[in-house]
């Protein structure tokens, strides 16, 4: 993506939509208050805010999801009020939600049709599904069947179904968040023409390098307002940020440059797990030094293996060779999770509602079933001490800023990013030897993410060691001592981060790697201490 | 009386043993297609069984009493709806209760009736068709009902697979989340789909109290309600397959009994399950495939819809 090929401000764009005084209130709380908001035909607009700032909701609105409770739509100069999606549609308004509204037990071709007005015969519209995927470089096989498809592939589903309405704005909810960096690229492209094609682009992201890359415009909220607007061409990332969050975002202090080489905490050798299933990963002799007082991360496009990596070494998989994973020098391969946690390791997985939290338990519930084996006093005569885990509760939701509406929520009940710092301050509150940690920041605001990476540097300095598992090179490159790559199931050695060009690591993720020249020419002109 | 005879009796009641059992069955289907789980079959059934059987003996026509025994299964079924639909009550608790209410009130219409002797739906020979030998008679010289069960399964089969009207109850029952934020009621759909499925109790009810035994007896359902319910998650929720374990169903609990006749040395015991084996063992066998399976299930099976704020 050359720089070049963004125009700067659309202002020859006649204005498509213009929310006035939009207000909604759910019960106590004002999610959007008195909102205005144009986006000019043409235009690729950004709506930045953090999480809960109450873009979800505004965009909700506009595609007649939700009503709002005051204020008024213009469409195309016109006053419109849009009661449901379908009219939102008739408008020319598409939607890319953040979590897929697709339907998996139905084909590619049945989801588009259950979207289109009327009914079209199969047959043609699987012909057109191909035709509009082919112009925008988005290939689909309209008979697939949903629950066969990876999650880039169901993106493209939902961009196709909204493109095949000929809609003149679609609005995209954090489409990057679930793409590789190239099929993110892929998607740009496919914005950047759909832009020339004079179709607006509402576009929703936290992730403002790609902000100030392909957006036009960008609008701010906080807490429901409207902070102001923003050419984000002539902002910095920081900048963008600091107007979302109202403060300076933290710098990140990564303490000591010289990091002080402790034990090895976590050691993995000839690690090999064969695939479970068709859409699982082999990992192939898998081997990994982590030292106390040190963060590697492991960087990876999605579905390379991170998670069986993860679980294999947190023992929710259990390997033949015990030697294979040693936690503080015990071999623990085929230990259980919880022999694990009490040698002082603590594990935070990708997804954090569900396999981190259970949804429908309230916080201190959460706490106990991580930690009643580490804590002994969690469990007294077999019966839970819940006023012990209420007070750790509290004491994790005031160090780690956790938000909610009232004391000890349900875990479903936060929103992501405070969801996520409560999973990762339970582990960290127990102030654990090695910690591995799978994705720390996904789809989580710049101020909860600088406050996550600052407490695993901590407790790093402390002289813990950390392991990272994340596919977001911004974040690794800011918190980690080393970094290693893994591919197809292949782990590349952990290098020194001063070592690792981001090409380097772009080419190792790509499976580059495997070749024995290829690594050969990588490591030309360098030197390693082997 | 020769032995092509007597198979051809046999097959004859073994068609009539499966039929109630089809009817509930497919209209269940629907019902829970949509991501509903109404376990009140068996209430609906005998209601439609009841008031059927009332209503020919008000008339004296069966087709009015077939008529009135789908509206009372489909009164059943909105008061099912209502319950779990608007007011969000548990599908499988609400769906029990059904099943008692339905047991009770059938008890309490029927009492004038036990007894009486009732007017039999006679059967409908399809000319040229049915002077077949063989096979005439038992496909082309059956009633009304018998006819209606197998067109249900050909309309079922070409509704929810092959027209939008099927593909939109698929989406309901698959993510009623996603289907609403594309426009598409829920609730409307759920309640369609509960109506059907009551509509087809009651018929299958009064395919039980006007053709199988043409009198009100009471609880003359016997469970046939429950088994249609097992049918239908046996069958993956695919409408041939439970074509097939309806007469299985039938089939074997047919033959036990000739098979009992005849002096076989099993425990009569033994020979009662059979039914129910054969048909979850050749059921679980058809649809062994997980993936397929998995795909057949409606994700939103017996989960409450409640729409965004």
């Amino acid at each position: 993506m050359e720089n070049e090929q963004r125009s700067g401000p659309v202002t020859e764009g006649e204005d498509l939509i213009k929310a006035k005084g939009i207000t909604k209130r759910f019960g106590d709380i004002l999610a959007n208050n008195n909102v205005d908001l144009v986006i000019r035909q043409g235009e690729i607009h950004a709506l930045l805010g953090e999480n809960g700032a109450g873009k979800s909701t505004l965009v909700k609105i506009l595609y007649g999801v939700l009503e709002p409770g005051a204020g008024e739509i213009l469409w195309k100069g016109k006053r419109v009020s849009i009661p449901n999606p379908a009219t939102a549609r008739k408008l020319g308004v598409g939607m890319v939600f953040q979590h897929f509204s697709l339907f998996e037990a139905l084909s590619v071709v049945e989801n588009i049709a259950l979207a289109m007005p009327k009914s079209e015969k199969i047959k043609a519209l699987s012909k057109r599904i191909t035709e509009v995927s082919q112009k925008y470089g988005l290939p689909l096989d309209p008979a697939a069947l949903v629950a066969d498809l990876p999650v880039g592939i169901r993106q493209r589903i939902e961009i196709v179904r909204c493109l095949l309405q000929n809609p003149s704005l679609i609005i995209m909810d954090e489409p990057t968040s679930v793409l590789t960096p190239q099929e993110a690229d892929q998607l740009f492209v496919t914005l950047q023409r759909l832009a020339s094609e004079g179709c607006a682009i509402l576009y929703i992201s936290h992730r403002l390098e790609e902000v100030k890359k392909i957006c036009h415009n960008a609008t701010i909220m906080r807490h429901g307002r409207v902070m102001g607007g923003c050419d984000p061409a002539v902002e910095t990332p920081a900048s963008l940020a600091r107007m979302m969050v109202g403060s300076d975002v933290h710098d990140i202090s990564t303490g000591a440059t010289e990091v002080r080489q402790g034990d090895v905490m976590l050691r993995l050798r000839n690690l090999s797990i064969p695939s479970d299933g068709a859409f699982g990963i082999e990992l192939k002799d898998v081997n990994l030094d982590l030292r106390g007082g040190e963060i590697v991360a492991v960087a990876g496009i999605a579905a390379n293996g991170q998670s069986e990596l993860f679980d294999a070494i947190s023992g929710e998989t259990q390997v033949r060779d015990a030697y294979a994973v040693e936690i503080c020098g015990v071999p623990v391969g085929k230990r259980k999770v919880n022999d694990r946690r009490l040698l002082g390791a603590a594990f935070v997985p990708e997804e954090r509602l569900g396999h981190g939290a259970v949804p429908g338990f309230v916080l201190s519930e959460n706490i106990l079933l991580t930690r009643y084996k580490t804590e002994p006093s969690l469990i007294r005569h077999g019966m839970l001490n819940q006023k012990l885990a209420t007070e750790i509760e509290k004491r994790i939701t005031v160090s780690y800023d956790v938000r909610m509406s009232h004391e000890n929520p349900e875990a479903r009940s936060l929103s992501g990013g405070n969801l996520q710092k409560f999973v990762v301050g339970r582990e960290l509150d127990r102030v654990p030897k090695v910690l591995v940690i799978n994705q720390p920041t996904w789809g989580v605001d710049a101020g909860a993410a600088a406050l996550i990476r600052q407490a695993i540097i901590d407790l790093a300095r402390g002289g813990s060691a950390v392991l990272v598992i994340s596919q977001d090179l911004d974040e690794i490159y800011e918190i980690s001592d080393r970094i290693a790559v893994i591919a197809r199931g292949d782990l590349s050695m952990a290098e020194p981060a001063s070592a690792m060009t981001r090409e380097k690591v772009g080419l190792l993720m790509a499976g580059m790697g495997e070749s024995k020249s290829a690594s050969m020419a990588l490591n030309a002109g360098e030197t390693h201490a082997h | 009386m020769s032995d092509l005879s007597m198979i051809e009796a046999v097959l004859l009641t073994i068609i009539t043993a499966s039929t109630p059992l089809l009817l509930a069955a497919i209209g269940e289907l629907v019902v829970e297609r949509s991501g509903v789980l109404n376990l009140g079959v068996e209430g609906m059934m005998i209601v439609g069984a009841v008031m059927g059987f009332a209503a020919t003996q008000a008339t004296g026509s069966p087709y009015i009493g077939i008529v009135a025994a789908m509206i009372s299964g489909v009164a059943m079924s909105l008061l099912f709806g209502f319950l779990t639909l608007n007011l969000m009550s548990n599908q499988v608790a609400t769906g029990l209760a059904l099943t008692i209410l339905g047991l009770g009130l059938s008890g309490m219409v029927g009492e004038a009736f036990i007894g009486q002797p009732g007017i039999s739906l006679k059967p409908i020979a399809i000319p040229v068709l049915s002077v077949i030998p063989f096979i005439g008679p038992l496909l082309f010289n059956q009633d009304v009902l018998v006819y209606a069960s197998y067109g249900l399964v050909i309309a079922v089969y070409f509704v929810l697979f092959k027209s939008r009207t099927g593909l939109i109850i698929r989406a309901v029952g698959d993510n009623h989340g996603s289907a609403h934020s594309l426009g598409y009621s829920v609730i409307q759909v759920r309640y369609l789909a509960v109506m059907f499925g009551g509509a087809c109790s009651g018929l299958a009810g009064a395919y039980l109290s006007l053709i199988y035994t043409p009198q009100w007896v009471e609880g003359m359902t016997a469970g046939r309600g429950w088994i249609a319910l097992a049918l239908v998650v046996f069958a993956s929720w695919r409408p041939a397959r439970v074509l097939i374990g309806a007469y299985l169903f039938g089939a074997v609990s047919i033959l036990q009994f000739h098979a009992q006749a005849s002096g076989i040395g099993l425990p009569t015991q033994l020979m009662s399950a059979l039914p129910y084996l054969a048909t979850i063992i050749v059921l679980i066998i058809i649809s062994r495939n997980k993936t397929l399976a998995k795909v057949n299930t409606p994700a939103c099976l017996g989960k409450p819809f409640v729409p965004d704020r």
